[in-house]
């Protein structure tokens, strides 16, 4: 018997968030990032058949969007690769030398191991929502993530602002545990 | 009364400490969490663990998909579901 089962009917609901969050680090693009994810939950209901209940359907689910989100720099590649990169930094001769003054790592500038690091607590942060009860998780990412507004919140989910809050407190007490458990 | 006009619960103290989260708390408000975190050692580690989260979901930059956004992937979803039954 399969350790897990397929129910693609809460794809959207469960993994949307997770697996945006993680195409976005990779293609830094909102609309490519929600294509790519469209693709996948496509290229999963074509594939379902396949699913041997192994893995998770979220790991599943990922690893299909990692071969799309491959798939999608291959084809901007192959785009791309008609046009020569040229290195023609600067003609000018009067500023001979200014190009290592210009060209020196930035001590600000974000590493691939922070890179790495961050997206690695993204979705570090994204397995504790999963574990908290949906309207929790729904608020938490609406006020904290999204970034909307109380009343917003409030229209939207048809809570008050103290049941707003009081929701909020459980969510992050909840998250916050859970973090200090597997993260910091 | 004077008392209960500077002093707050544990509670009261961890709800503005919620709101102070989201710059949502009043001059007032971040005057009595501050009273409080003097002396009281729960509300000072709620604190602490709750600018802990909120620093960390600062540093990972997560995303994620607006309600409109959503709504156009699961309609899309649909769709497909529907093609592919």
């Amino acid at each position: 018997m399969p350790k897990h089962l397929i129910n693609p009917n809460n794809w959207v609901k469960q993994y949307s968030d997770y697996l945006f969050n993680y195409t976005i680090t990779r293609v830094n693009d909102r609309e490519i990032a929600q294509d790519l994810i469209s693709e996948t939950f496509l290229a999963g209901l074509k594939s379902m058949v396949n699913f041997k209940g192994e893995a998770s359907e979220r790991t599943w689910l990922i690893s299909i969007l990692k071969r799309k989100i491959i798939d999608h720099y291959r084809k901007i590649n192959s785009n791309k690769g008609k046009a020569e990169v040229r290195m023609n930094y600067n003609n000018n001769e009067d500023s001979d030398g200014d190009w290592l003054e210009e060209r020196v790592a930035d001590p600000f500038d974000k590493t691939a191991e922070d890179t790495l690091e961050n997206s690695e607590l993204g979705d570090a942060i994204y397995d504790c929502l999963e574990k908290l009860p949906e309207k929790q998780a729904d608020v938490f990412k609406m006020k904290t993530i999204l970034g909307y507004d109380t009343e917003t919140i409030c229209n939207e989910l048809d809570i008050t602002a103290s049941n707003l809050w009081v929701i909020i407190h459980r969510a992050r007490t909840a998250l916050a545990d859970c973090m200090e458990k597997n993260w910091f | 009364m004077k008392k209960k006009f500077l002093f707050i619960s544990c509670d009261e103290a961890k709800h503005i400490c919620d709101k102070v989260q989201y710059g949502e708390a009043t001059g007032w408000e971040q005057v009595q969490l501050s009273l409080r975190l003097m002396w009281c050692k729960f509300t000072k580690s709620y604190s602490k663990s709750n600018s802990k989260l909120t620093d960390a979901i600062e540093k990972a930059h997560v995303s994620g998909l607006k309600l409109e956004e959503r709504e156009k992937l699961q309609k899309k979803f649909e769709e497909d579901l529907t093609n592919n039954q």
